[in-house]
């Protein structure tokens, strides 16, 4: 018979890892922590390399759902009304970590306190025992005054925030420091930049263990092949021994809802919320296959199909 | 093509220089770059010449199947990776019709998987081909809905059956829309590959067990006379088909091994697997994927997906020039303008959105060029953007005259306001800064 050679590449370089949650025996209140990263070879190939950490599926939730798709309520059957029971669907929807977006801190809408947005992190975190992401709303100068509260809120759980920018890290960045928590490096499209904010931050004093990237992946038919391929790239370099980008990846598949194939009806084509469903859970696979070690999920139906992607792809199914 | 070292050992080792080279080492190296030819060598023997036109074959075939402006082309990839250069055949979706429904259905059936068409763009996405299977065990049923299918559109066929007989008889009934037979397996190889030289229809080899079983049936059917060759290798779930397949891409595009340089068939059967394993099949490697059955708000991400793997990455994907409304614009809101590359779009299009302030958005002609490459590439400049909001009549949608440019370019604010006489009003540098821009805009 044939001998058709294993076209193994031998890596020189691996990904690091990053754990996110503390249980009690390091102060926290997580059940468990979760692991990110340590990869030694390309997506899910494992004849080339392990992957010993399945990639994981946070829920998003807002502390103001805004403008949040009627379908995506429904599937929650009202519970994105109050972080906490949005969070608790969560978490029995099979999530592995949580991502609140604290939205309701905007100065240019709502404009709540620091105080008032990190009492919203600390019901979360009593309410349900997962791992948590912490977003501000994106304005620069609150954000840092709201991280710097959520930071000191509950210094013990190692929660990961977000997110960290070349224009803008130093805050984020001393919040995250300050009680030993993660922060995510986010870099637009771009495999050099993605590099430049990690030495920003490291050599700002952040540890690369504490380091979660976002390379902004665009949603499908909005840009995702450009982020396919930022994604591909920075993971080659990382296997390559490019030791700045040897950190986990995580892409927020939420944009996915502002295609307008996902939110509008389309002429002469039925099945909207279907359709919806498989945009965000396409380019949420698309973020796997080219190096996702988390996602950041709007739709539990979308997650599931994901998680099932995920186990198929693990050999599991 | 193979490396010199490759070439050399085939040479005569002769350094006769007749090839007007000194040495034979020489003459291996130029020919590797392709500036000799294997003729200038007086002494080559056949099984050299053989070997190294083997060996500088594409290292995955171009298959072939369907006839005319719909005909299907698989493989011919070289790159491993898009960013390298780009991936160049899209990954091909065909749906399956059984031989047990009435003709009636075939036919209505195959019309109904040939008008599924989407816009996207300034692309038509669709489906590629029908397969037509013989679930019957009977040859005049095959026939007959081979038939029907083959009438009722211009798609190319896939005839799946494992009877070497039954293909024959419905192959040849279609044989000048060439299609594609699936096909051959372990069992039917000799019968099967005999069909497809005789009609000189393209044929799938199925193997489950393994690599190396593929390609002692791909080297049994070369035997045969059959050359254009797609490969099924029968994966169970994700994990084995996004392995093998990432297996015989990089074997034939990175290491030089011919036997499984063709494309991949993918059988990816109905319901939420069947769209994972289409998606995979997309994005790793595949070139055919039959769905026993998919639906259409299943199939529309799927065709996004491949549309966008499949971009050139050198080309930027462009958004169709014109006005759009956001927010329910009305005749009193104000006009912006951004470039047509469709990430500057879209980036400017959900700022708009989220500031929900009614708003124009007029996207210029920028060749797909983002903004301020564009303006340094004289792509946007203030002609022609007076050209856009004449040739899409922004100004009868837009009666408010006001224009909003992006600050990066506010240099030509001066000469676009005077030539549109509108009040030209800089915008933010950057997108972001938009829903708060257009909530103070008074």
């Amino acid at each position: 018979m044939a001998e058709v050679p294993v076209p193994k590449e031998k890596w020189s370089g691996k990904v690091g890892v990053v754990s996110l949650g503390a249980t009690a025996e390091e102060g926290g209140s997580r059940s468990r922590k979760l692991t990110l990263g340590g990869e030694t070879g390309m997506p899910f190939l494992s004849y080339e390399g392990v992957m010993p950490n399945r990639p994981l599926i946070a829920g998003e939730v807002l502390d103001c759902p805004g403008e949040l798709q009627e379908q995506v309520r429904r599937e929650f059957g009202g519970a994105t009304e109050d972080p906490v029971a949005w969070a608790k669907a969560w978490a029995s929807k099979g999530a592995d970590m949580i991502c609140l977006k604290l939205h309701s801190t905007n100065p240019e809408e709502l404009d709540c306190s620091p105080e008032e947005a990190s009492q919203t992190v600390l019901k979360v975190l009593r309410a349900v025992d997962l791992p948590l992401i912490v977003y501000g709303s994106g304005h620069e100068e609150k954000d840092a005054k709201v991280m710097e509260a959520v930071s000191n809120i509950a210094p013990k759980e190692r929660l990961l925030l977000g997110h960290a920018e070349e224009s803008a890290y130093k805050s984020i960045a001393a919040a995250a420091m300050a009680n030993d928590h993660a922060v995510i490096s986010f870099a637009n499209l771009d495999v050099n930049l993605s590099k430049q904010i990690n030495i920003l931050l490291t050599d700002f004093g952040a540890r690369k263990e504490r380091i979660v990237l976002d390379p902004l992946f665009a949603a499908l038919g909005m840009g995702l092949e450009y982020s396919y391929s930022v994604m591909e790239r920075i993971r080659l370099a990382a296997l390559m021994g490019d030791s700045m980008l040897q950190v986990p990846l995580i892409c927020d598949t939420t944009s996915a809802w502002k295609a307008k194939e996902a939110s509008e009806e389309l002429e002469g084509h039925d099945g909207l919320e279907e359709r919806a469903i498989w945009w965000e859970a396409t380019t949420a696979l698309a973020a796997l296959v080219s190096g996702a070690d988390a996602l950041i999920m709007r739709s539990p139906r979308a997650a599931g199909v994901v998680l099932r992607a995920i186990d198929d792809l693990n050999g599991g199914a | 093509m193979p490396t010199a070292i490759e070439i050399f050992k085939h040479l005569p080792k002769k350094n006769c220089g007749k090839c007007n080279f000194p040495t034979c080492l020489a003459f291996a190296m130029q020919l590797a770059n392709s500036k000799a030819k294997l003729e200038d060598c007086p002494f080559i023997s056949e099984e050299g010449k053989a070997a190294l036109a083997a060996s500088s074959a594409p290292p995955i075939r171009l298959v072939r199947f369907g006839s005319g402006q719909r005909a299907v082309e698989m493989g011919d990839e070289t790159e491993l990776y898009r960013h390298e250069k780009r991936f160049f055949h899209p990954t091909a979706f065909a749906v399956m019709v059984s031989d047990q429904m009435p003709p009636e259905q075939v036919r209505r059936r195959a019309k109904a998987i040939n008008s599924v068409r989407f816009e996207r763009v300034g692309q038509t996405l669709s489906f590629d081909a029908v397969a037509v299977k013989d679930n019957s065990g009977d040859a005049s049923s095959f026939a007959l809905a081979v038939e029907e299918a083959a009438s009722a559109c211009d798609l190319p066929l896939v005839l799946v059956s494992s009877s070497p007989e039954r293909i024959r008889a419905a192959a040849s009934r279609v044989a000048a829309r060439k299609p594609l037979l699936h096909g051959a397996n372990q069992k039917n190889l000799a019968a099967m590959a005999a069909v497809a030289k005789d009609l000189g229809c393209p044929l799938v080899l199925t193997e489950p067990k393994g690599l190396n079983e593929m390609a002692d049936l791909v080297a049994k059917a070369k035997a045969a006379g059959a050359e254009d060759l797609v490969l099924d290798l029968g994966a169970h779930g994700l994990k084995e088909q996004l392995e093998r397949s990432s297996m015989v891409r990089k074997l034939s595009v990175k290491k030089l091994f011919r036997g499984l340089g063709y494309p991949i068939l993918v059988e990816a059967g109905t319901g939420e697997g069947a769209v994972l394993r289409g998606m995979v099949a997309v994005m790793k490697y595949g070139g055919l994927v039959i769905f026993e059955d998919i639906s259409e708000a299943q199939a529309l991400p799927l065709f996004v997906l491949r549309q966008n793997i499949y971009t050139d990455p050198q080309v930027p994907i462009q958004v169709k020039p014109g006005l759009y409304s956001v927010n329910g614009a009305k005749e009193d809101s104000p006009i912006l303008f951004t470039t047509n590359f469709s990430l500057t779009y879209f980036t400017v299009l959900a700022d708009i959105e989220k500031s929900k302030v009614p708003a124009w958005l007029l996207v210029v002609d920028s060749e797909g060029l983002s903004v301020m490459t564009a303006f340094s590439a004289g792509k946007l400049t203030p002609e022609i953007v007076v050209k856009a909001l004449e040739s899409s009549a922004a100004r009868e949608k837009s009666k408010a005259g006001i224009l909003v440019m992006p600050g990066m370019v506010s240099r030509m604010s001066g000469k676009l306001q005077e030539q549109t006489g509108m009040k030209v009003i800089v915008g933010p540098k950057e997108s972001s800064g938009l829903p708060k821009f257009l909530k103070n805009l008074d």
